[in-house]
């Protein structure tokens, strides 16, 4: 019986696959993220209204494609996200899932994209896995992974004169992952880790952990940490004079809907790095306007990714006639020079890994910021080369 | 100076308080647990979201309407005990007769609901509370920085807590509430208006939550899981102080507080479990918990 279906879905596979006879190119894209849990302000309905937004961009009708976006909830985990990819794949016709924040997830679905040759173009997740231990000739990796972060942010403060770190280290995967990366752009430097503390996730109360850091006599506080256990740290940090008293506090992991939760009298000062911030220039803000309008809240760097991939995968599309072959439209981005709105100039290499810019900012303090969404300066910016891993030989896809 | 596995007496003494203070948001929460189970023999699984939903109300009275946090501790728990006595007579006085599990699933429902509707429209990041401006800053005790507010949510429960184990134990109140949980036909007979009475030790049960709420909005990220996450140790502290006991629930509170207060030193990858543990050993040897009366 399960064979039986296997082959008939396979069939209708084969069937949905083949290339349309009308002149419309067909593009059916499927948004796979978190809907309803701790990553929904993250990626969520606004990264489907990002992608909504690059179709209309792109003028898709007027260059004689039909693009449709569906979406669902992986609910973070990987089971769910995988069923969901193989009936976008099999049963639905999907040619590309968008952002898939949580590691996890995104890594069970870059292997089906791969094994079904549809096209995973991530934005929500962090693991250098994608394009590493993990690559596959289908994935692009849009927005950040955590080395990136690491690179920003951890190098930045170490050579600002934070050499002795201690690390608060969320107990899971990507939190050592995050601590990891960050150790050796620290040691790189010149700088030091004194101590490091496994926290249990999620975690409400950090104060314990906190004061751990504290007697450490660290300079430096990294947070390898995400979403709501960075905002209680920082909370935390602040009510119990660390801040103060003049140790400094790193967010490894942070978001612009995170600053935003925290508010400025409790975030001032910190530093993190992002891909994307909506007030750096005109174009960004003429876009993150339009996207408040219809969402009703700043974009984040993950929406802004997604947005962006998307444009870059239409337009290659475009130029194969097809999307038909994702291993094709993927080797297609990797040949384009892309001039995007949002995130510059940007080069997705033989990887998957799409090189850009990446910003330090400090968060504005509370006198300095004019409305809500007044979050960051920027502090520097570091090019794709410096910010990302070099890439590995075996995952260089345009050479095979 | 006494020195406990390696850890420095300042650091223990940190610990010791800082277990003390989080002790302080379990002691409150399952007490409210405790009160309806132990009057209603209701569990109420929705406890959590409306610990969440005291300190989103505080929150909108800062945001909406100007009120600020020492209004809001008065005005939250009323407006969430309020929302309660609608839950309680609409819907769970319908369940009395019926098996507790008919409750259960009816008051996780509920929570789902709740949580459902507060995420839908505040989304999951958070919103920013202050701390109040009386109430920032904090004392140098030598072993470490106690901010006052910290300081203050232990005072705060202590009091509550301690004014409600009086309430029902001393009162001719509380002796009627223990009375018509008895024999609620009797008590009718005497004049009592005992649905009354339920009702509204359901709405006193979660306004206890809705307290707790308020004092938690200033220190932790006010986010619409902020209760789910919560809930589940709280349960078990319920469970190792004995069902329905009051002071039972109050000092486990406290105390599950501070040990897991000193695992967050002593083994901090084991400090999410180390209440579950306890609770597991407390089953096997004493099921009716520590406090409980056998059943």
């Amino acid at each position: 019986m399960i064979r039986k279906l296997a082959i008939s879905s396979v069939a209708l596979a084969a069937m949905t696959g083949a290339p349309a006879m009308a002149q419309d190119i067909a593009v059916k894209l499927g948004v796979l993220n978190d809907r309803s849990g701790i990553y929904a302000d993250l990626s969520g309905e606004g990264s489907v209204v990002a992608a909504r937004m690059a179709v209309e961009d792109f003028k898709a009708s007027e260059k004689g494609m039909k693009v449709e976006i569906i979406s669902a909830d992986h609910q973070n985990k990987p089971d769910i996200g995988s069923n969901i990819t193989r009936q976008w794949f099999d049963v639905d016709g999907v040619n590309a899932i968008l952002d898939v924040p949580t590691s996890s997830v995104a890594l069970a679905v870059a292997d089906i994209a791969a094994e079904k040759n549809g096209v995973l173009l991530n934005s929500g997740a962090g693991s250098t896995s994608l394009t590493r231990e993990q690559c596959r000739p289908t994935t692009v990796h849009w927005t950040y992974d955590t080395a990136a972060l690491a690179n920003g942010t951890g190098a930045a403060m170490t050579k600002a004169g934070g050499k002795k770190w201690f690390f608060l280290t969320a107990d899971y995967a990507f939190g050592h992952s995050l601590e990891e990366n960050t150790t050796k752009v620290v040691e790189a430097n010149g700088g030091e880790v004194v101590g490091q503390v496994n926290v249990p996730f999620p975690t409400q109360d950090f104060s314990s952990f906190l004061l751990q850091a504290q007697g450490s006599g660290a300079d430096v506080i990294g947070l390898a940490n995400a979403g709501g256990d960075t905002v209680n740290a920082i909370k935390q940090a602040s009510e119990f004079g660390i801040t103060q008293a003049g140790q400094k506090l790193a967010a490894l992991l942070m978001f612009a809907n995170d600053v935003h939760a925290l508010g400025p009298q409790t975030a001032q000062g910190l530093s993190l790095t992002e891909a994307f911030y909506w007030d750096q220039n005109d174009d960004t803000r003429a876009w993150s306007k339009r996207f408040m309008d219809t969402h009703g809240a700043m974009p984040n760097m993950v929406q802004a990714g997604v947005y962006s991939s998307t444009m870059a995968y239409l337009e290659a599309v475009k130029e194969l006639g097809s999307a038909e072959d994702g291993k094709a439209v993927v080797a297609k981005m990797k040949e384009m020079d892309i001039t995007d709105p949002l995130f510059g100039k940007v080069k997705i290499r033989g990887d998957g890994r799409a090189l850009h810019n990446m910003y330090l900012f400090e968060v504005k303090s509370a006198d300095e910021s004019t409305g809500e969404w007044d979050l960051y300066n920027q502090i520097s910016s570091i090019t794709g080369e410096e910010a990302f891993l070099p890439m590995l030989d075996e995952c260089d896809f345009t050479k095979k | 100076m006494f020195e406990l596995l390696g850890i420095p007496p300042q650091v223990l003494m940190g610990q010791l308080l800082l277990g003390l203070i989080n002790g302080s948001f379990y002691a409150v929460l399952s007490l409210g647990l405790a009160v309806i189970f132990g009057l209603l023999n209701i569990i109420n699984f929705a406890h959590g979201a409306l610990y969440m939903a005291g300190a989103f109300v505080a929150w909108m009275l800062l945001n909406y309407l100007g009120i600020g946090y020492w209004p809001a501790l008065i005005l939250a728990p009323l407006v969430v005990g309020t929302l309660g006595v609608i839950l309680e007579r609409t819907m769970l006085s319908r369940l009395y007769h019926l098996d507790h599990l008919y409750g259960l699933l009816l008051t996780f429902g509920l929570a789902l609901i709740i949580q459902g509707l507060f995420r839908n429209y505040y989304g999951i990041s958070g919103l920013a509370y202050q701390i109040p401006d009386v109430l920032s800053g904090g004392q140098n005790l030598g072993f470490m920085f106690l901010p006052n507010y910290r300081a203050w949510v232990v005072v705060a429960s202590i009091v509550v807590c301690l004014g409600t184990w009086f309430m029902i134990e001393k009162t001719r109140l509380g002796a009627y509430l223990r009375a018509a949980t008895e024999n609620p036909t009797l008590v009718g007979a005497f004049g009592v208006n005992v649905p009354l009475m339920i009702m509204m030790t359901y709405g006193f049960g979660v306004a206890l939550a809705g307290f707790a709420g308020v004092l938690a909005a200033p220190i932790y990220s006010v986010n619409p899981i902020m209760g789910e996450q919560l809930i589940i140790v709280v349960f078990a502290v319920v469970v190792i102080g004995g069902m329905g006991s009051i002071m039972g629930a109050i000092i486990t509170g406290y105390v599950l507080g501070i040990v897991e207060g000193l695992t967050r030193v002593i083994y901090p990858e084991g400090s999410a479990v180390v209440i579950f543990v306890i609770m597991a050993i407390v089953l096997m040897i004493k099921p009716e918990g520590l406090f409980g009366r056998p059943v």
